[in-house]
């Protein structure tokens, strides 16, 4: 990217970059070695490897995939949490670790980028201070942002949000301890304190997958509201394809699918969920809960394994050739690009190209 | 231990077992000296070789429900009630009526169960393997053999026994380490095995792979299941019979899809509607409206009235008994046949073309 070096420059410039842009990220970490493996080669863990990826002002993003796939890396990566080992980060076109370390043309400081992308973690109870009441913990984003504001406006903001969050009537819930307070209400507090440092992207990291089943249309809804009220982007991060599906087709946005570390699927949610370009995208479908009855039986799984490989050796070629069904000989030698429309629905598999030498290699056998 | 061959139904048995293995009436947890109530008068039968799937909220008080069957209530809980167990050779016991020793064996070889979060099932300074031979060693049982029957299990949930035995918990994924606890409940031959959100804490994909492998194993070894879970969908796809809990007590109990597809409960209808699924038609998929009850003020009448769109004054006056609405159908609701009626369905419960199973294969 150029730096412009004028004021109004900088502003248009900033009008067109999206308001978070990953180019060709890599997280990797090393394990931890013991005392006699000192001289050894450390085992590497490639939580994210190479993903590139834009996230508009207004958007939402769900990120679905199994454990260990790296969509929780990622998601502390694209709002600056996680120092990415290779790749860039940028928010409105600043690098975010440029400004965080003061290298080159810094346009936008680093704490401007630090509050404008949060985060609602996945267990309410563990990310809210046990010892202070909810007052006070949505107090400190305010002190933060604007200390100019007094007490009495303090509260009367806080009130107003705890009710906008649905907790009524807000005097009753801004004295109490989060103990005090069920699991749903413990992670509206969560939100409401991410949303006082009016951010425009906040990572909701597993952020429903804690509460009970009933409770969870409600609060993905009430994140949906507050997109639209507040102008935030939302990047959302499930295991759970039907929560991912419900939350991306409400709020118009993309659902992006993970595999150890690469991003096998991204596209509009409907249209992924229709026409899955990836095998692994299918296997996901397989797993989630259906109550149509005809599936409602325990099919077999399409894939051919149940355990998902070891991250410190990822397969080679398209990692996922050890578990898909319809892998050739040509998977386990080259690893699929991701391809499709700019900005419209890619996938990550040798199977999208009719004319690819895969129709041609043998299937692979266990 | 209490001999006891009689078949009465007059305990507002909602089920209609012709040969239960289990039989539980009347059952009720209570603490604070009879204060609240964690399960309030349950009586359900467990018919033979089936799996019944239990669903509730958090604070429900399902897993007492998985709790009383093995008498197993956390102090200072009292558990009253009656609980029979019929064994296969024609034996009844009175779980409830078994001395220290007894349960102590009854646990385990007859009735097993699995609880939530493995990892803390395990003790992290145990290799898996420890746990195998310490629990045949408890039960008297032949350690080579029941290594040998363990092995047999661990490949049975595609799990590399050399591997999985000489492993120490930690060094095993979330989905291996559940697998290998499953295993182990099942390691001294069990008839029936309880299970406690099994699946809890696990992503999708692997909860998804263990209920295939949990319906292999209980068609291999005639197990009786109880699956107690939040998740209505995910025990849909295993269970014959479910069973929906709210607020300490059963209110409706009935063949898979008949609680599916035609369900008399409102409590049991929003549920079902409030549940992502992929198929559902966005715009119709709703919370519940309101907060389940706590267990010191649970409403006089029907638990539910007071989130219920049906409720009457007849609903906040006398709780409901069962209804009989079906075959092997019961709901315990007063306006069972309104519900059906006015109550719709997000979801195609039944239309084949919307199941989508076999999408994605016309590339």
């Amino acid at each position: 990217m150029s730096h412009p070096d004028t004021r109004e420059a900088t502003a248009t410039a900033q009008d067109e970059e999206p308001l978070v842009s990953l180019d060709n990220v890599e997280v990797h970490f090393e394990k931890e070695q013991g005392f006699f493996e000192f001289f050894e080669e450390p085992d590497v863990v490639r939580a994210v490897d190479g993903i590139s990826l834009d996230i508009e002002e207004n958007d939402v993003l769900a990120l679905v995939g199994e454990s260990g796939c790296g969509k929780s890396t990622l998601g502390k990566t694209s709002i600056g949490l996680q120092r990415p080992t290779g790749g860039s980060v940028r928010y409105r076109g600043q690098d975010i670790w440029e400004a965080k370390d003061g290298r080159g043309d810094v346009d936008i400081p680093f704490d401007e980028i630090r509050s404008s992308l949060q985060i609602i973690h996945q267990d309410p109870g563990s990310s809210l201070n046990p010892n202070q009441k909810i007052v006070e913990i949505l107090s400190q984003p305010i002190k933060l942002t604007h200390p100019e504001v007094g007490l009495s406006e303090r509260r009367e903001r806080i009130f107003s949000l705890l009710e906008r969050v649905g907790m009524n009537p807000a005097s009753d819930f801004a004295d109490r301890y989060p103990h005090q307070l069920s699991g749903g209400e413990k992670q509206r507090v969560a939100l409401s304190r991410a949303l006082l440092m009016n951010p425009d992207l906040i990572l909701a990291d597993e952020a429903i997958s804690a509460l009970d089943v009933s409770l969870r249309v409600e609060m993905m809804d009430l994140m949906l509201d507050l997109q639209e009220d507040f102008n935030t982007s939302f990047v959302f991060i499930s295991h759970d394809l039907s929560n991912a599906r419900y939350f991306a087709e409400h709020g118009d946005g993309r659902i992006g699918v993970m595999y150890l570390g690469e991003l096998v699927e991204v596209g509009p949610a409907e249209d992924l969920i229709e026409n899955p370009g990836h095998p692994y995208t299918n296997v996901l479908r397989w797993a989630t809960p259906d109550l149509a009855l005809d599936s409602a039986g325990a099919s077999e799984p399409p894939m051919r394994k149940i355990d998902i490989p070891d991250p410190v050796n990822p397969p080679s070629g398209c990692r996922f050739h050890t578990r898909c069904p319809e892998a050739r000989e040509a998977c386990q030698a080259a690893a699929p690009a991701l391809r499709g429309p700019e900005g419209g629905h890619k996938s990550a598999c040798f199977r999208g190209d009719p004319d690819h030498e895969y129709w041609d290699s043998p299937v692979l056998e266990d | 231990m209490a001999q006891n061959t009689t078949m009465d139904r007059e305990y507002g048995d909602p089920s209609t077992a012709t040969d239960p293995i289990i039989e539980m009436r009347n059952a009720k947890v209570t603490y604070d000296n009879g204060e609240s109530y964690v399960l309030d008068d349950v009586s359900v039968s467990i018919e033979r070789n089936e799996v019944v799937g239990v669903v509730g909220e958090s604070g429900s008080g399902k897993s007492m429900l998985a709790s009383a069957m093995l008498d197993a209530i956390p102090d200072p809980g009292r558990l009253s009630g009656e609980v029979l167990y019929h064994r296969p050779d024609g034996t009844t016991i009175d779980v409830l009526e078994l001395s220290d020793e007894e349960l102590r064996q009854f646990r385990w070889e007859e009735v097993a169960m699995v609880f939530q979060g493995a990892m803390s099932s395990f003790n992290p300074t145990m290799k898996i393997g420890g746990h195998f031979k310490e629990t045949l060693k408890a039960h008297d049982a032949h350690v080579t053999e029941g290594l040998e029957f363990a092995r047999e299990l661990l490949s049975d949930l595609y799990l590399d026994p050399d591997r999985v035995l000489d492993s120490y918990p930690h060094e095993l994924s979330g989905g291996m380490t559940q697998r290998a606890l499953i295993a182990l409940s099942l390691v001294l031959e069990p008839d029936v095995l309880v299970m406690d959100e099994p699946t809890a804490a696990l992503d999708l994909l692997m909860q998804r792979s263990i209920l295939m492998l949990l319906q292999e194993l209980q068609e291999k070894y005639d197990l009786t299941m109880v699956f107690i879970t939040h998740d209505l969908p995910l025990v849909a796809a295993l269970a014959d019979r479910m069973a929906v809990m709210y607020a300490f007590d059963l209110i409706e109990v009935a063949p898979r899809d008949q609680l599916i597809g035609d369900s008399g409960h409102p409590y049991t209808r929003a549920l079902l509607n409030s549940t992502p699924n992929l198929d559902a038609p966005l715009e119709e998929m709703r919370a519940i409206e309101g907060q389940s009850p706590a267990p010191i003020n649970v409403p006089s009448g029907c638990s539910y009235a007071p989130r219920c769109p049906l409720a009457t004054e007849e609903c906040r006056d006398v709780d409901p008994d069962f209804y009989d609405t079906g075959a092997g159908h019961s709901t315990a609701c007063h306006r069972w046949e309104e519900a059906r009626e006015s109550i719709t369905l997000n979801f195609e419960a039944t239309d084949p073309t919307a199941t989508g199973a076999d999408s994605g294969g016309d590339r």
